[in-house]
């Protein structure tokens, strides 16, 4: 599990990106954290910088919209899904559980 | 409305026929296209398709999945060459033709050439993915000298890829500054630094007087009587919008198809979208246009008539030497700027174009967060799109446009 930030650093309608390989976006949904990959899955823009509304993300290069919840895209120009990881607060800590690579992308 | 026909294979050619499916449109779906390649995307080619970093597999714009489903006849390879005066009849390459109650035009622009250099190996331009084969094949050596002609967005971009592959770059600007009618004066400086710290030497201010070479390009002679010594010339000077092979039909050419804020042209069955399409008086050559365009073109193509118009925020966007710059808005030329956040020295910048204490426009380095926050404040900020009534097109209502070169 990797460690993120204090939960009470990741405010309602925020996010933020861990440096893994490759990357993670961690986003406070109106109070519910998701995990997803961070770059986008149609060309090379970080959805952690993206514009958050309810479960949506949208991309801030080409506006495509991720559902956080299930990864995938719910217009174009993206068309692959993006992996989503678990969440896990442990002592007021934000944790992220990658995903094994395989197997987990839809 | 039975046989519905897009012509140009291409980017807004696609999200049109995506847009027929998706409003109801079950008739016959024929889409035409002079490349031979299936639908794929152009900004990566000047971008990671020429680094070697993106595939051919990467630009496609649709999967085959999807293309199954839009249930068109695909003539690929095919050109179109003429359309009759009631805009029913398209005239193909092949001899045959095409008998149809809509039409989208969607064909796009063509690079625009130095004239006296066919035949003139070692110049290249950048368009199509023909374009970018033969140019990444031509890079695939190093330490080339490369002189690339132009700094608009197409040329400072493979300026960038140019020298990311270990290549000695040369960009030549007839104006001032690079971007100087997109940016203005004080953005323009910016992004002219941007060439600079990427390592590519930037001459501005002067034009090419022509090239030099027998059989391949040797030395680009500028307008001021020097030479510089080149192994391969890119040659960015901006594109013009296919409308050839409209003429001798009754559509209004100038600069584009001239079209109404809802895209429709004179015939209400013909729309045009896209970077030919000049719609309200303005043609823009962004992905994000002809992206959003189709929507509104292909509601008034169905309902026979205007009902619908789009005034979309411009918006674009270019990766230049590691920095991203993005753009959104309507810039006047007197507008004023100012920097809201970071700084234009290092690090990525956001600033505003004023008017009046409006906002005109936006534009970022590398700062994607507060970018994408003031681009929705302007779209909100606009008037919202209410249905016009339809107003015909007229070719002496528009501006003169500028000859070319
Ligand atoms: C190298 C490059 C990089 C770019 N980078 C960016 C960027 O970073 N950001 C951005 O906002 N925009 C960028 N653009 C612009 C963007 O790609 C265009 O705005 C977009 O492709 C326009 O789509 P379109 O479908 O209108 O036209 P096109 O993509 O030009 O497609 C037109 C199609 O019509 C076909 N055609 C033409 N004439 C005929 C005919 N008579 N019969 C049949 N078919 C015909 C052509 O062969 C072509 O396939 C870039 C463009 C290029 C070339
Ligand atoms: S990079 Fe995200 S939509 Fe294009």
């Amino acid at each position: 599990m990797i460690p993120v930030c204090r939960l009470e650093d990741l405010p309602v309608g925020e996010s933020v990106r861990i440096d893994t390989t490759p990357p993670i976006a961690v986003f406070n949904a109106d109070g519910t954290l998701y995990a997803i990959d961070d770059t986008c899955s149609h060309q090379d823009a970080s959805l952690s910088e993206g514009w958050l509304e309810g479960c949506l993300v949208e991309c801030p290069l080409h506006a495509a919209s991720f559902d956080l919840r299930s990864g995938r895209p719910t217009c174009l120009p993206a068309r692959r899904s993006v992996r989503t990881h678990e969440v896990v607060v442990e002592d007021g800590v934000i944790h992220v559980r990658p995903a094994v690579r395989e197997g987990t992308a839809a | 409305m039975r046989t519905v026909t897009v012509v140009g294979a291409s980017l807004a050619g696609l999200y049109a026929a995506r847009e027929l499916r998706a409003q109801g449109f079950d008739g016959r779906l024929v889409i035409v296209g002079e490349e031979a390649h299936r639908p794929y995307d152009r900004p990566p080619l000047s971008k990671d398709f020429l680094t070697g970093r993106a595939d051919e597999e990467q630009l496609a714009l649709a999967d085959p999945e999807e293309e199954a489903e839009l249930d068109a006849e695909w003539l690929l390879g095919t050109r179109a060459q003429g359309l009759d005066a009631r805009g029913r009849t398209l005239l193909l390459e092949n001899g045959r033709t095409l008998v149809t109650d809509g039409l989208v035009i969607a064909t796009g622009a063509s690079a625009r050439r130095l004239p006296g250099t066919d035949g003139l190996a070692g110049v290249h331009t950048l368009r199509t993915l023909d374009d970018a084969r033969a140019l990444r094949a031509a890079l695939s050596g190093g330490g080339l000298r490369v002189v690339v002609i132009g700094s608009g967005f197409i040329g400072a971009e493979t300026a960038s890829s140019c020298a990311s592959l270990g290549h000695e770059v040369t960009v030549v600007e007839a104006a001032p500054l690079p971007l100087l009618p997109q940016l203005g004066p004080e953005m323009a400086a910016v992004c002219a630094a941007l060439h600079r710290r990427g390592g590519t030497e930037l001459i501005t201010g002067t034009g090419v007087a022509r090239l030099h070479g027998q059989g391949s390009v040797t030395a680009v002679e500028l307008a001021d009587g020097r030479r510089l010594p080149a192994d391969l010339v890119v040659v960015g000077i901006g594109a013009v919008p296919n409308t050839g092979w409209l003429a001798g039909s009754t559509l209004l050419l100038s600069d584009g198809v001239l079209c109404n804020d809802g895209c429709v042209t004179e015939h209400p069955q013909v729309v045009a979208v896209g970077d030919v399409a000049r719609v309200g008086g303005l043609r823009a050559e962004h992905w994000t246009s002809a992206t959003e365009q189709p929507a509104v073109a292909v509601r008034n193509l169905l309902a026979g008539r205007t009902v619908d118009s789009g005034r979309p925020l411009p918006y674009f966007w270019s990766d230049q030497y590691g920095a991203r710059i993005q753009f959104a808005g309507r810039r006047r030329e007197g507008d004023d700027v100012r920097v809201v956040e970071g700084s234009t020295a290092e690090g990525g910048f956001l600033c505003r174009y004023e008017r009046e204490g409006r906002t005109t426009a936006v534009l970022a380095v590398d700062r994607p967060r507060p970018f994408m926050r003031a681009r929705r404040e302007l779209s909100s900020a606009q008037p919202p799109d209410r249905p016009l009534p339809f107003r015909p097109v007229r070719a002496e209502s528009l501006a003169p446009v500028p000859e070319p070169g």
